[in-house]
């Protein structure tokens, strides 16, 4: 299906984000957004969903606990429990100050890495990835706002968004 | 203006009558010679068997090896056994004397533990205000006239604990067992710390450190109360540059007070970070205690323009602390105890020993609790999560300080009874009631700040 879509642009982020507030009161739907950089309140005025990372990090966090724990209670415990300098290796409690600085970097260690790694994914970045820039002045420059037309009509759409201030207008064929 | 209303005023004066009553109580119950701790441990004994039997299999171990050592010399061996039952029951006398001292330390340790306690409260907000001025904060200064209220008590509590310092000097009780001469002069660890150490130079020290602290106060509170009718920033770039030196001298002083205050209760134990720890247990209170206070004073209508970002920070600021707390609190158990130099590491196995719920209890309040509920964004907003954080971080940090003065001066007599919860009572109370009837003395918003809009439209 060959779907048409207007990518008005704008060279202002207060303008953009009036503009969003328009579009979305006037029930037209926005596919994408591109920014130089971040604009504050944007997610919000767009009605997007918070993100879940922290919470993802968080579990991925009690993960490396879990592994610390268990890799030392294995190595220094159960499996060779030699005499190292008269430290107590009867049990894992008794011997827990020693291992608290290598459980806290791994905690680190495994909530850090695993939540860059899922945003990665969940951003679907990578080295070659083909870049999905519409238009190269949205790196430097202007700021532009996908419009999906639909089965709305094309010219009321333009006005519509011309009057938003948007400083250019384009008709897009998605094949 | 805020007013004092009477409900809180009749609270506080209530806790300060009831816990009068029990410190007196608690001071009436301390035994005063011999006879009444022989007295007391009979009566214990009918409850406590197991640990008398213990003690007495010690004595019979030690009997028994003394026996071993001598049994050549038969000839010796009378005089000796002789001896020996001479020096038992002289042991058996030291170890009363012992746990007389104890048991009469325990209501002064008590007050000390609660004022100190309440005084460091207030001291941890008076740096946290400082640290506002000095970095130029643009959310807090609609907090500032709370913060300024609660270092109010730094007055009244700094008076309170210098006569506490000065009694102790006049050997009114056994505190600070180095200023007891005829420790000193068996003692010849004490003996080469005399130069530090004795009455006088401590009396000075802790002159210099308050009347500094109560200055600077007053000088700072002052500026911010002219900055309010004043037409220039004059005082507040005033207040910017005494915050500044507020922060170097707090920082020298607050460590050697602690080295003072706090580690001269072990005088044969010493720690580094010692004064950082104290640091940060005070500092987590104190912003604690501004939360607290400014979420009843908004709950009741007097800080309309506080909003839950402003609650959120010093959530964050009590979460972040906290584990800072921690951190400094593992860093020195577990050097010490990775180590385990004999000279140091005493001090951590008289608290495991003998206050192992309190030792490690507090570790759980102080740390594990603020961990878990303050990590949400979502709950530092909500005002009833803070306050439970707020009051198990305060109730963890009473411990602590409980921690760090108890072992040493009534060893493992310690109880949370009267005398500990009376003078918890009564400084709260005292509390309470200087820190509300300071609130009353200036408006609520601090008006010329030039930070102030920022402030009032703060948002996170």
């Amino acid at each position: 299906m060959a779907s048409k879509v207007i990518h008005a642009l704008y060279n202002d982020d207060d303008l953009l984000l009036q503009a969003v507030k328009q579009v979305r009161e006037a029930r037209y739907h926005i596919g994408e957004i591109y920014t130089p950089m971040p604009v504050h309140g944007l997610d919000k005025a767009m009605g997007l969903e918070p993100t879940r990372l922290a919470i993802t990090s968080f579990l991925y966090g009690l993960v490396g606990l879990g592994v610390a724990v268990a890799m030392m209670n294995f190595i220094m415990i159960e499996d060779w429990p030699q005499d190292i300098g008269g430290k107590p290796s009867f049990s894992f409690l008794e011997n827990l100050p020693a291992f608290v600085p290598i459980i806290f970097e791994l905690t680190v260690f495994f909530a850090a890495h695993l939540m860059v790694i899922t945003f990665y994914m969940r951003s679907k970045l990578w080295p070659f990835k083909q870049a999905e820039n519409p238009d190269v002045r949205t790196t430097d420059d202007m700021f532009l706002m996908e419009v999906d037309v639909a089965n709305h009509n094309v010219e009321d759409l333009t006005d519509f968004l011309y009057n938003t201030g948007a400083a250019e207008i384009n008709l897009i064929d998605n094949k | 203006m805020y007013t004092l209303s009477s409900k809180l005023k009749l609270t506080a004066i209530i806790f300060m009558i009831v816990g009068a009553i029990g410190l007196v109580i608690g001071f009436i119950q301390a035994p005063s010679n011999l006879d009444d701790v022989r007295e007391m441990m009979a009566a214990e004994e009918h409850h406590g068997e197991t640990s008398h039997a213990e003690e007495e299999a010690d004595a019979n171990f030690a009997e028994a090896e003394h026996g071993v050592l001598l049994d050549d010399e038969p000839s010796r061996n009378a005089d000796e056994d002789e001896a020996h039952a001479a020096e038992a029951g002289a042991h058996d006398d030291e170890h009363l004397e012992h746990t007389l001292h104890q048991l009469q330390n325990k209501p002064w340790a008590a007050i000390y533990v609660a004022a100190f306690f309440f005084f460091m409260i207030s001291l941890g907000v008076l740096a946290f205000y400082a640290v506002q001025y000095a970095s130029q904060s643009g959310w807090s200064p609609v907090l500032f006239r709370v913060m300024e209220a609660i270092s109010a008590y730094i007055v009244p509590g700094g008076i309170i604990m210098f006569v506490l310092l000065v009694l102790s000097g006049l050997h009114l009780n056994h505190l600070f067992v180095w200023m007891d001469p005829e420790v000193v002069a068996h003692d010849e660890i004490i003996q080469k710390k005399t130069a530090y150490l004795n009455v006088p130079f401590f009396l000075i020290r802790a002159a210099i450190f308050l009347a500094g602290w109560f200055i600077f106060r007053h000088f700072l509170v002052r500026n911010s109360r002219r900055l309010d009718e004043a037409t220039d920033n004059y005082y507040f770039k005033k207040n910017f540059k005494l915050a500044a030196g507020f922060l170097v001298f707090f920082l020298v002083s607050e460590s050697m007070m602690s080295w003072d205050w706090i580690m001269s209760l072990d005088p044969h134990w010493f720690s580094t970070l010692f004064g950082w720890y104290v640091f940060s247990s005070m500092f987590v209170s104190g912003i604690t205690v501004i939360a607290l206070v400014s979420i009843y004073l908004k709950s009741r209508g007097h800080l309309p323009f506080v909003n839950n970002s402003h609650i959120h920070d010093l959530a964050k600021f009590m979460f972040g602390i906290s584990i800072f707390w921690t951190y400094l609190w593992f860093s020195q158990f577990m050097l010490i105890w990775y180590s385990n130099i004999p000279e140091e590491v005493v001090y951590f196995i008289s608290r495991i020993e003998n206050y192992g719920l309190p030792f490690f209890g507090m570790v759980v309040l102080n740390f594990v609790f603020p961990l878990l509920v303050l990590m949400n964004s979502d709950y530092k907003r909500v005002n009833w999560f803070v306050v439970m954080t707020g009051i198990v971080i305060l109730v963890g940090h009473y411990l602590d300080v409980f921690n760090m003065v108890m072992p040493a001066t009534v060893g493992e007599s310690w109880f949370i009874g009267i005398p500990e919860i009376s003078a918890v009572l009564f400084f709260g109370g005292l509390f309470t009631f200087v820190v509300f009837n300071a609130l009353t003395k200036a408006p609520l918003l601090a008006k010329r700040n030039p930070f102030i809009k920022e402030s009032e439209h703060f948002h996170y």
